[in-house]
């Protein structure tokens, strides 16, 4: 009930597939999803493995309220070791691909070893098979998507995978279901690359059934009102999407601009929601088609945009002239306020390439902005861009970048790389704004201090969604607190942290946390699935799946220094905004973030913080 | 008054409650493989589109099943399969034009949307009420009230009728 009880492992190496019982045990202390699948990696992978290499695991995990009628109950999380961060890496999408695995009767599945040569895994209810992918490996994550759904005469089957950048191996590659919906972070399509495995295609004609029907649609009924009447949930995102936020980070001053020189984009408006919806001087038509919902989601954020047919980036490409997924906040500002580059049908188009060669907008954005600093700097030259002049605000070259990188092409090799490497091979580590490896998105510390602590100590390198404090800092959610001060804000981010990772393990969005708390979600989980759930067990099982993650990370080698933030962030001040003249007051808050965790000063998890746990 | 099933795609955003409302209400499980209601991506346009069975006034399943087994309900209209004659022959799926009749290997009979005994799961589930249970001969009522407020827009033409004196 809520979980299928049955997990499927896959031997690549050996090209075997086995159905396995849940382990009912770990289903009780770590729920599903991103905690439970978490739990079997640090059982089963040791920390110090080569993330690229056959001994390194890969979990595609639902939740128990995933293929549920539970708004936004659609989710799933990918858990391996990251290649970008050589930490635990943790990547969650939407889309339709969770619910369909959950109906085929799986909870998860977990790839183990190395395909000899390129394959393909089919799992059509209870029949998984690993195929012959040479026909598709060397192509894009759409054209794999059709090319399976037709091999198979089967337009029901969705498809999740790699482009080719993950077959490259680029560190930030994605893998892309449902055609743009994306586990985005630390190169999760890199470690699929390197199992030689092109794409997972399921097809699920059984159904999920609660524990208690009733209940379980009284509660979900009641979660459905929360969300609607919210203004987030209900108004905001559906009718803007997660671009709500472009305008009012950078009116905030906190949105990171030119590889965070600067904290505000004087561009920020032509690339925002607003602009999305205008209809445009050259035809007349606005960017922005319509929303779209993932699987049982009634927050509908989604994007879908078409973009310019006379824009440069497509005027004789045909293939895409069709809609597609459009910008989120995210993607907007990695590719745009951060590269300096303020054309929206360009910021389209190269969306659009990550979406379909699977790449993370957010680490290529920031990647490619460090890159222009080293080439304003002289540090890399035209000669070692095999010419292309990556200046601050060039479209064009955004867009030649976007091309390589997506193939693992030319200076693409080099820009796949990510920021921290590529900067430290030319001798300016300091100008990759990352923290364990992994680009900061699109919030400044400086402007908003909760979030420079969050950066510096999530568990899966520079992450907003570890630990979503601008809820609070900025829209008052739950209570308003002052973005400007670090008083109060290691709690904050703790509290932050905790109930995201239990969310995350629900099969829930953690968008639902706008209108919702552990208090209306925990009734849904508790009608479908045994155990009695609370809000306060749901809690504490956050608390102990974040110091999990976090002894995975300190036996993979991480140590106190790494939960840091680059020089920019603190010593230079931000230059305008309301955090003019602030620097992030990190080394204020991480000392007390360390002992509200019941870490040592060192940032080690203390025997008696492990036996509260049950670690 | 009888109602039937308006669908505003416009409205669609492809959120499947729709499915799970009515697999839920018809097997007790959120399946949407068994949903008699089943939502159209058509990702190259940006459209999404519920459809389901429309109760044809004449049947063409009703006529082609050779033992009878669907039957109109007289007070709603409803075209509904009655399991218990039903064979599982299949020739009603040949026949229907919209292929909104279908086999349900389960159960070894074909399933079809039956407007849930006058209170539709998937209206009530749908958030954005892009499928509604309207009065049957009104189903075109917001389509031509959009037209009607273009057509009334702009100035009056001619003088206003002077209220008459008593």
């Amino acid at each position: 009930m809520g979980w299928t009880g049955k997990i499927l492992r896959i031997d690549l190496t050996n090209r075997t597939v086995k159905s396995e019982p849940l382990n009912k045990d770990w289903a009780q202390k770590y729920l599903g999803q991103r905690g439970l699948a978490t739990k079997y990696l640090v059982e089963e992978v040791d920390a110090k493995v080569d993330p690229l290499g056959p001994d390194n695991k890969m979990i595609f995990a639902t939740g128990p309220l995933t293929g549920t009628a539970a708004s936004t109950g659609g989710r799933y999380s990918v858990i391996t070791k990251g290649p970008l961060t050589n930490a635990i890496a943790c990547s969650n999408s939407g889309g339709y691909w969770g619910a369909e695995l959950k109906f085929a009767g799986w909870d998860m599945v977990i790839l183990e070893g190395k395909a000899s040569s390129p394959v393909y895994i089919t799992i059509f209810d209870d029949k998984a098979e690993i195929r012959d992918g040479g026909e598709i490996w060397g192509t894009s994550v759409w054209h794999t998507d059709e090319w399976i759904k037709k091999r198979h005469q089967d337009p029901m089957i969705h498809v999740s995978g790699i482009g080719i950048a993950g077959e490259k191996q680029v560190l930030y590659s994605a893998i892309v279901n449902d055609l743009h919906r994306a586990a985005g972070r630390s190169g999760v399509g890199a470690v699929l690359g390197s199992k030689n495995v092109k794409a997972i295609a399921v097809r699920g004609t059984g159904g999920t059934k609660v524990r208690d029907g009733k209940a379980f649609l009284a509660a979900t009924a009641a979660g459905k009102k929360v969300l609607q009447a919210n203004g987030v949930t209900g108004a905001g995102l559906p009718t803007y999407g997660t671009q709500v936020l472009m305008n009012v980070i950078n009116e905030a001053g906190a949105m990171p601009t030119r590889n965070s020189r600067d904290v505000q984009f004087e561009g920020a408006h032509d690339i925002s929601a607003e602009a999305m919806a205008t209809p445009r001087k050259t035809d007349g038509k606005p960017n922005l088609l319509t929303n779209q919902a993932c699987f049982g989601c009634t927050i509908a954020c989604g994007r879908i945009s078409k973009i310019d047919e006379t824009h440069f980036t497509i005027k004789n490409k045909p293939e895409y002239w069709k809609a597609s997924g459009g910008l989120e906040y995210e993607a907007a500002w990695a590719l745009g306020s951060n590269t300096g580059v303020k054309d929206l049908e360009a910021l389209t188009y190269v969306n659009f390439i990550c979406n379909e060669q699977g790449l993370d907008p957010i680490s290529f954005g920031a990647t490619v902005s460090a890159a222009m600093e080293l080439y304003e700097l002289g540090v890399l030259t035209k000669e070692m861009t095999g010419g292309l002049e990556l200046n601050f605000g060039s479209a064009e070259a955004l867009v030649k970048c976007v091309e390589l990188t997506g193939k693992g092409e030319g200076f693409g090799k080099e820009l796949g790389l990510g920021s921290a490497r590529l900067t430290a091979k030319h001798g300016r580590p300091e100008l990759s704004m990352a923290s364990k490896g992994q680009e900061f998105p699109a919030y400044d510390g400086r402007g908003i201090q909760g979030i420079g602590l969050a950066y510096a100590t999530s568990n899966r390198g520079g992450c907003h969604l570890r630990g979503y404090t601008i809820s609070s800092e900025i829209f008052g959610i739950p209570e308003k607190t002052d973005p400007l001060s670090t008083v109060g804000k290691p709690g904050l981010v703790k509290a932050f942290q905790d109930a995201t990772a239990a969310v995350d393990s629900s099969g829930l969005c953690v968008f639902t946390t706008f209108a919702w708390t552990l208090t209306d979600i925990a009734p849904q989980v508790d009608a479908a699935v045994d155990g009695g759930w609370t809000p306060e067990k749901m809690l504490e099982m956050g608390e102990r799946i974040w110091n999990m993650e976090r002894q995975f990370n300190n036996r993979a080698g991480f140590t106190a220094k790494d939960d840091s933030l680059p020089p920019r962030f603190l010593k230079e001040a931000a230059k305008t905004g309301p955090a003019k003249g602030l620097v992030s007051g990190l080394e204020t808050m991480l000392p007390e973030y360390y002992a509200l965790r019941g870490w040592t000063k060192d940032g080690v998890p203390t025997n008696e913080t492990i036996s509260r746990l049950g670690l | 008054m009888l109602k039937a099933l308006v669908i505003d795609p416009a409205k669609c955003t492809g959120c499947k409650q729709c499915e799970m409302a009515c697999s839920y209400e018809n097997e007790m499980e959120f399946n949407v493989s068994k949903s008699r209601i089943r939502v159209f991506d058509f990702h190259e346009e940006g459209k999404m589109v519920p459809y389901t069975c429309t109760q044809c006034a004449e049947a063409w399943c009703q006529q082609a099943c050779p033992v009878n087994a669907i039957t109109t309900d007289m007070a709603s209209g409803v075209k509904i399969v009655n399991e218990n004659v039903c064979v599982g022959c299949k020739v009603c799926t040949i026949a229907c034009p919209f292929g909104t009749i279908n086999y349900n290997a389960s159960t070894g009979k074909v399933i079809k949307c039956d407007l849930c005994q006058g209170s539709p799961a998937c209206a009530d589930a749908c958030p954005t009420a892009a499928i509604t249970y309207q009065d049957i001969e009104q189903t075109g009522f917001d389509k031509m009230k959009q037209w009607a407020a273009i057509a009334g827009q702009g100035e009056a033409t001619g003088a206003k009728a002077p209220v008459a004196k008593h």
